[in-house]
């Protein structure tokens, strides 16, 4: 692959992925720019999780780009390489570990070496201990620290997984549907949560719901059929009649 | 108000060195120190059956680590037990020297017999009692290696991996069934007189040996017992629970997982190398896929993810396999099959972790114990049904 001259964060060009011949993804190309948060949107099979798991390195395109950092070829590496490169990743539904405590899945995610014999001889470290009090603080599980994850509530385990995500200090975070079976209050709290996160790293949320993506107030990407329909402020892009065809149906 | 409490050391592993330090020291002494008839006196078949559960409670041991801690759920293990054995078995035949029956004093019986004209090669070196030892370990532990290489980059997982690890073994037993492989075919490796020099039948032999098996268990157990409290265990108990999270954490799931499979193998082996001079006996019926099914049972048993169930629950499934074929052999396999489908209708959590359960209830989360938390399996009553059936399955 020929390296590409971009100033931008994550740089997807042209990407294309088929399953038995069903076009998850078909042409896809999106730039995020460093400190960014945006926020994609679409309707169901639109290919925003294949998308995801094309950046994760779940999924090998067929055909096209995928550059981090202006350096790093996605498609070569696999999900632990991609994972300790700074990109963290939150899926759609809850994923914690839940026969360990809370701190122990902060812990389990900070930003260490990743290495068998590293871990095994690994002890906490005064430092560390505080990164996870901060964190708990972070995304207010601070009393149930010592809970295991099992017992949280499904609000409580999204933001436990947005915590394990800052653990990991990654660049660029991938969250797909934060607000999922959260109650309302939970997804204005989660609102705030990403706008926190987004002062200091850039932010791609996929997401359903129209006013949590109101609440972020971000540029839009409107994906349809494993390509972008259009892009812009919410206002704009929800005036295209392209879109709203997509949505709402002829 | 530390978020990660400082590891401290459990009531359960002194339980267990405790019992452990006991026998080692009041089995040899009633055995040779209480003549025989007196009602204390523990006869050397006694003694030579506890230490044939011993080896058992060590092959568990290494099951429950990797199936347990990691989710690995292996039929297998038995191929790494054997070849273990094998390995001390062949340094035992090189013992008997011209002792045997054609009265050759490097080639074993068989080897005449089958017209062997010298050693094979891979028999070479066995002689030395140290290289035999290296082999014990470093046999399982390749086997494991290439084996787990292969299927953990290949990311088999759940019962796929299960059913090759069957294969694994069948092929094994096949194989050492051949007289050309040089092991002594179906008959495998037997009549063995002494090692150091010193008479294998002796009480004072056997009491050595008893005291060598639970020595190596405890040891066996500390090596768990330091992976599943480090960092490491806690990954490993990540990856049972979410294979894939952890890996998006940038943790090289293989990796870890070959790491405690070698392992396993490794102490599976030491297991099979105790257990075969105190029966006197290897031979390929020891790769049959049932034995290996049979360790499992053990585990499941006594409760996995807990190390001190895999103990319990060999030594008592053993306990009662002996008196069990005593009195009614042909109905065995029955009782065996009806305890597993007991166990895992009754007690999923197995007898240890049922116990570790109900403590651990009713001390969390009020002061959380390292200890309960580390060895629980799954300290939550079941949410979803099916799923909890097909992961007791290990799928």
């Amino acid at each position: 692959m020929t390296p590409v001259s971009t100033s931008a964060l994550l740089y997807l060009n042209a990407i294309t992925v088929s399953f038995d011949g069903f076009r998850a993804l078909n042409g896809l190309s999106l730039a995020i720019d460093r400190g960014e948060m945006r926020a994609i949107i679409g309707p169901n099979g639109a290919g925003k999780t294949t998308m995801m798991d094309v950046i994760t390195g779940k999924t090998r395109p067929d055909d096209g780009e995928a550059v981090f950092a202006g350096v790093h070829d996605l498609t070569a590496l696999d999900e632990a390489r991609i994972a300790n490169l700074g990109i963290g990743r939150k899926f759609q539904r809850p994923t914690v570990f839940e026969s360990h405590t809370v701190a122990n899945n902060l812990l389990l995610a900070l930003k260490t070496t990743r290495g068998v014999f590293a871990t095994l001889f690994s002890s906490v470290s005064r430092e560390q201990d505080e990164m996870i009090q901060e964190l708990l603080e972070t995304v207010h599980l601070g009393d149930a620290q010592h809970t295991l994850a099992a017992n949280l509530s499904h609000g409580q385990k999204q933001w436990l997984e947005i915590g394990m995500l800052l653990a990991q200090q990654p660049q660029l975070l991938l969250v797909d549907e934060p607000a999922a079976g959260m109650t309302d209050a939970e997804t204005a709290k989660t609102a705030r949560l990403l706008r926190e996160i987004n002062k200091s790293r850039t932010v791609v949320v996929v997401e359903h719901d129209m006013a949590f993506v109101r609440d972020l107030d971000v540029k839009v990407t409107v994906m349809h059929e494993g390509s972008v329909l259009a892009e812009g402020p919410l206002d704009h892009v929800s005036a295209d009649e392209r879109v709203i065809e997509v949505y709402l149906g002829r | 108000m530390s978020a990660i409490p400082a590891r401290r050391f459990g009531t359960l592993p002194v339980v267990l060195y405790t019992v452990l330090a006991v026998l080692a020291v009041s089995v040899p002494l009633l055995n040779l120190a209480v003549p025989e008839g007196a009602p204390f006196h523990v006869s050397t078949y006694v003694v030579t059956l506890l230490g044939k559960y011993t080896a058992y409670a060590l092959l568990a041991l290494a099951l429950d680590l990797v199936w347990g801690y990691c989710g690995i759920l292996s039929l297998g293990h038995g191929a790494f037990f054997a070849l273990g054995g094998y390995a001390m078995g062949m340094h035992l035949m090189r013992m008997i020297g011209p002792r045997g029956v054609y009265g050759n004093p490097i080639l074993p019986d068989f080897m005449v017999f089958l017209n062997y004209k010298e050693l094979p090669w891979y028999w070479l070196g066995f002689d030395n009692f140290l290289f035999a030892m290296l082999i014990v370990l470093l046999a399982p532990g390749l086997l494991a290696y290439v084996f787990g290489t292969f299927a953990f980059r290949s990311r088999v997982t759940g019962v796929y991996f299960s059913i090759i690890t069957q294969a694994m073994t069948f092929a094994m037993m096949l194989a050492f069934f051949r007289n050309d492989m040089g092991f002594g075919g179906n008959n495998g490796l037997t009549d063995f007189k002494e090692i150091f020099g010193i008479d294998l039948q002796l009480a004072s032999t056997r009491d050595a040996f008893f005291v060598v098996s639970v020595a190596a268990l405890a040891a066996g157990y500390a090596i768990c017992r330091a992976i599943v409290t480090s960092k490491l265990g806690k990954v490993l108990i990540a990856i049972r629970d979410a294979e894939s999270r952890t890996r998006f954490l940038g943790y090289r799931v293989e990796q870890y997982k070959l790491f405690v499979w070698v392992v396993s193998a490794c102490l599976a082996g030491v297991a099979g190398a105790l257990y075969v001079p105190q029966v006197g006996i290897i031979n390929p019926s020891e790769f049959a896929p049932a034995s290996s099914i049979e360790a499992v049972i053990w585990v499941a048993v006594g409760g996995r993810g807990t190390l001190v169930g895999a103990i319990l629950g060999a030594v008592l499934v053993n306990g009662f396999k002996s008196w069990f074929t005593g009195a009614i052999p042909e109905l065995w396999l029955f009782a065996l099959g009806a305890l597993f489908i007991l166990t895992t209708l009754l007690l999923p959590r197995g007898i240890v972790g049922t116990l570790l359960h109900r403590a651990g209830a009713k001390a969390m989360p009020a002061t959380l114990q390292e200890d309960t938390v580390d060895d629980a399996i799954s300290p939550e009553p079941p949410r979803d049904i099916k799923q909890e059936k097909l992961v007791r399955l290990g799928a």
